[in-house]
């Protein structure tokens, strides 16, 4: 019996060092870190195009090794409590200023990202990056109210105060990020999304708390599952996302408050000051910017694309839809984040830990 | 063996856990004595921990609930099973083994599937006609998920000092004249006291601690203090409180075994005297 | 008393398996809720093959479960011998340092080893990253050595130290003795101290949660940011075939354990 399991330990040592040796051999390749938010870039489910065996196959001399995050709030955390790099990071305005403003990104090589020449005008010099040396946008788009038509009163999908409706008391989900979270009720009381006065912040911590009874659960991307099987019935989330949800319960609806104002985003590629393999790094964004690429991700995404040129290459169903491409007109209350102060932004994480755990 | 001998070979263990365990512990105290913005020393984050009292409070509830209801269960298993023959009592000892094997937040999840409003149990019961009823999202769903995960946890210890009693003293005690009850009370539960300790402890300390579990299957108000810490770590951006809290959660869990070990003590001490 | 005992033990058993069963269940389904079975399917099983990222995972778990309980066994053996023969006041130190992480919840000894890391690898040295494989496997050796060592001391106790002596004055070296005696008379603490390693390393989550960076993930780590996106359900059929592998493996255990039992007794009646 001791032989026999000490033999076993012992070939169980041999075969797991050989396959760690098998794992450092082989050619020499470049590996390329990606660090992107969950369920954002097409990955060959359902005969969509897997952008990322793709990319391999283009170059085949680059590996890849993608993770994903849940908020941009964990992804900043992440970098900056060190211990991890990474060459892409896919971050949203608001975070790309701060993160330029403390020096977490490195300016990028244009040369080797010729596809930005497709990128919209209204795309460039954002508040973000005026001088457009540190990303290059992925997707936009808009936050709404993703609600099941089934269970949802149409009178009372008025504006953002669904969210707190009593009625639907443990349906209701809600962001699990403070910004997020912060711009809704910012919104609702009318304050300006950008503010840095603390009473103001305050006053939506306060309301949030108030929520927070009729909250089922704060999260991400749970919020797929939860609202398809009808778990929960009300849920704020992006536009896009909506998209992908919808396919599979068509009972879903979608509802922009355009009168209280929401929230436009535009989350853009960026390579981190951590990064190891820049060249690497700009082919990649560079091969995201293709118009077909980005078309055939878009598609699977549902997200918006910032260059027109890709327009062509989408299903066109997806182009003409006004939840996807919302009108000029229906945009004229779209606010987007700026960029925080640090203080403001570690108050507001702080006080929605609050909110959270108290 | 020489007594350099020994030195020799337990030194480098030594050197190794000092500097894994009791360092790190070191590192942790400095973060929670430093700003988080600016470094510098400070008790700010001791001082914000005031807050987290009622958390702290639940989890140390829910644990301890979590724990006697792991011991009221798993005190017959386990003496059912000391009391198979041999080929049963290693079968079922592997059953008890097994699921501590697989994925716990796996596991964690199906009670998700089973527990939910539009969930198997709710599904089920709508099918003759009751409920939805609320099921997840509630403290009963947290102890439920603890009793769930560490129940193993708890019936291996005693199964292990319930096997050990001798059954002479057993039968002595019935010959001097006890009945069914007495034999228990009197002899079997002290003798099983040590298994009872360490099973409240294996059971108490990963509950305490937990976080996936309230996640899951708790709601907005069922948050416990691992969460929190979690948050700090993962989302807040907030090491230094996240590390005073993990000292405060430390210092709790050495306090509530020590506790435990003190009762211990007082048990075997009267055992030898009886 | 007895009955009683019985029926609870059923139904605890119940309560134990429900859940895995409707795990398994959920891998052979043709839709992707787990509530509800819409029909039977082996696509999930042809998925999972499919994804090498989920298998290089698995094969990410073995390789640190194996490794760290290797090296915690022998480094925890040795150690083990000479705590037994240190002074019992340096004795007893070394085992309240043992007994640190057991006592310590999981979730301070990631937080704790996270930070020392990050502080000595970012702070210190300079390193950009300094979550790696290697500190991912520390961790792992620092968690099993207890396991190794609290397994292995007893038996080092009950062991007979004449027996030692017995050899040493036959001729043998000190290390010859280990080896021909002491280590045969201990291999069952080491066995099962290195088995419960290898099962504690392998199903860590929390710990390698806190410890790993991006570049090496065990299974566990990923499971849990699946967990927080829509789910696909190929990880229930990674979910059943662990569980008939570990099935089939315990099952292994104990034949094995039981033929060589029944042999001993065997040999032990011929001997009287």
């Amino acid at each position: 019996m001791k032989k026999i399991i000490s033999a076993i330990l012992a070939v169980c040592l041999i075969l797991g060092c050989g396959a760690a040796l098998a794992g450092c051999g082989g050619q020499e390749k470049t590996t390329l870190y990606v660090y992107n938010w969950g369920q954002y870039i097409s990955e060959g489910d359902d005969d969509s195009l897997d952008v990322i065996a793709a990319f391999e196959e283009a170059y085949p001399n680059i590996e890849v090794k993608y993770s994903t995050y849940d908020s941009n709030e964990i992804m900043y955390s992440k970098l900056s409590n060190g211990g991890i790099t990474v060459d892409v990071i896919i971050p949203s305005d608001y975070m790309i200023g701060r993160m330029r403003q403390e020096g977490m990104l490195l300016e990028l090589n244009f040369d080797n990202i010729p596809n930005y020449q497709y990128i919209d005008e209204s795309f460039r010099n954002t508040s973000y990056d005026p001088e457009n040396k540190y990303s290059v946008p992925y997707t936009w788009g808009t936050v709404g109210i993703i609600y099941n038509t089934k269970y949802v009163d149409e009178a009372d999908v008025t504006g953002w105060e669904l969210l707190w409706n009593e009625k639907y008391a443990g349906k209701i989900l809600m962001f699990d990020n403070s910004r997020d979270a912060f711009g809704i009720a910012q919104y609702l009381l009318g304050y300006d999304v950008n503010t840095t006065d603390e009473a103001q912040l305050q006053a939506c911590a306060d309301k949030l708390a108030e929520q927070k009874p009729v909250v089922q659960q704060y999260v991400m991307d749970q919020i797929f599952d939860a609202m398809e099987n009808e778990e929960a019935w009300i849920a704020p989330y992006y536009a896009g996302d909506f998209l992908t949800m919808v396919e599979e319960n068509p009972d879903l609806a979608f509802y922009r408050p355009e009168d209280q104002g929401f929230n436009m985003f535009i989350d853009a590629m960026c390579i981190p000051t951590c990064c190891q393999e820049k060249e690497a790094a700009e082919l990649f964004i560079n091969f995201l910017c293709d118009p077909e690429i980005s078309a055939a991700n878009m598609d699977y995404l549902g997200y918006s694309v910032p260059a027109s040129a890709s327009k062509e290459y989408l299903d066109p169903e997806l182009a003409a839809d006004e939840i996807a491409y919302p009108s000029q007109e229906a945009l004229t209350n779209a606010t987007s984040f700026d960029y925080l102060p640090e203080d403001t932004s570690r108050y507001m994480e702080s006080l929605f830990m609050e909110v959270r755990n108290g | 063996m020489k007594k350099n001998n020994a030195v020799l070979l337990s030194a480098p263990y030594l050197v190794w856990m000092v500097v894994f365990t009791l360092i790190p512990l070191g590192v942790v105290a400095y973060y929670a004595l430093t700003d988080p913005s600016t470094g510098a020393f400070s008790l700010g984050n001791l001082a914000n921990l005031g807050m987290y009292l009622p958390v702290l409070w639940q989890s140390i509830v829910y644990s301890l609930v979590s724990a006697c209801i792991c011991l009221v269960l798993g005190y017959p298993v386990a003496y059912f099973i000391a009391h198979c023959g041999p080929f049963a009592q290693k079968f079922l000892y592997m059953l008890v083994m097994l699921p501590m094997c697989m994925s716990f937040l796996l596991r964690t999840l199906a009670w998700v599937g089973l527990l939910q409003d539009t969930g198997i149990i709710n599904t089920l019961l709508g099918k003759i006609g009751i409920g939805p009823l609320t099921l997840i999202r509630t403290p009963g769903a947290v102890i439920l998920g603890m009793v769930y995960n560490y129940l193993p946890y708890m019936i291996l210890p005693l199964y292990a000092t319930i096997v050990k009693i001798d059954p002479r003293l057993i039968e002595a005690a019935e010959d001097l004249g006890c009945n069914g009850v007495q034999v228990f009370s009197r002899v079997v539960l002290p003798l099983s006291v040590p298994g009872i300790l360490s099973g409240m402890t294996m059971v108490f300390v990963p509950s305490v601690s937990t976080f996936y579990i309230s996640q899951k299957l708790g709601g907005t108000d069922t948050v416990l203090i691992g969460d929190v810490i979690e948050r700090q770590f993962k989302q807040g951006n907030n090491p230094n409180l996240g590390a005073a809290l993990s000292l405060v959660l430390m210092l709790l869990v050495l306090v509530c075994t020590s506790i435990l070990n003190r009762f211990g003590g007082d048990q075997e001490e009267g055992g030898v005297v009886v | 008393m007895k009955r009683t005992n019985r029926v609870l033990t059923i139904l605890i058993f119940v309560f134990l398996y429900i859940p895995m069963v409707v795990l398994v269940v959920a891998s052979f389904n043709t839709g992707k809720d787990i509530t509800e079975f819409e029909g039977f399917t082996l696509r999930q099983y042809s998925r999972l093959f499919q994804d090498s990222s989920l298998l290089e995972l698995l094969r990410n778990s073995l390789i640190i479960s194996v490794l760290a309980s290797a090296a915690a066994t022998v480094f925890g053996t040795v150690a083990a011998v000479g705590i037994h023969n240190l002074n019992p006041r340096l004795r007893k130190t070394a085992m309240t340092l043992t007994n640190i992480p057991m006592t310590n919840p999981d979730i301070v000894t990631g937080v704790s080893l996270s930070l020392l890391f990050v502080f000595v690898g970012t702070r210190l040295l300079g390193q950009r990253n300094s979550l790696t494989f290697w500190t991912l496997l520390i961790a792992h050796i620092t968690f099993n050595l207890p396991y190794v060592i609290l397994n292995v001391m007893p038996k080092l106790k009950q062991m007979d130290a004449s027996l030692t002596d017995a050899a040493m004055d036959l001729g043998c070296t000190p290390v010859q003795a280990f080896f021909r005696v002491t280590l045969y008379e201990i291999m069952p603490g080491i066995v099962s101290g290195a088995i419960m390693a290898f099962t504690m390393s392998l199903d860590d989550f929390v710990i390698s949660y806190f410890v790993s960076g991006l570049d090496f993930v065990t299974l566990p780590v990923e499971i849990y940011s699946y967990t927080k996106k829509p789910l696909q359900p190929k990880i229930y059929a990674m979910f059943t075939l662990l569980f008939l592998m570990i099935l089939a493996l315990m099952i292994a255990m104990n034949v094995i354990q039981l033929y060589t039992d029944k042999k001993k007794a065997h040999t032990r009646s011929a001997g009287l």
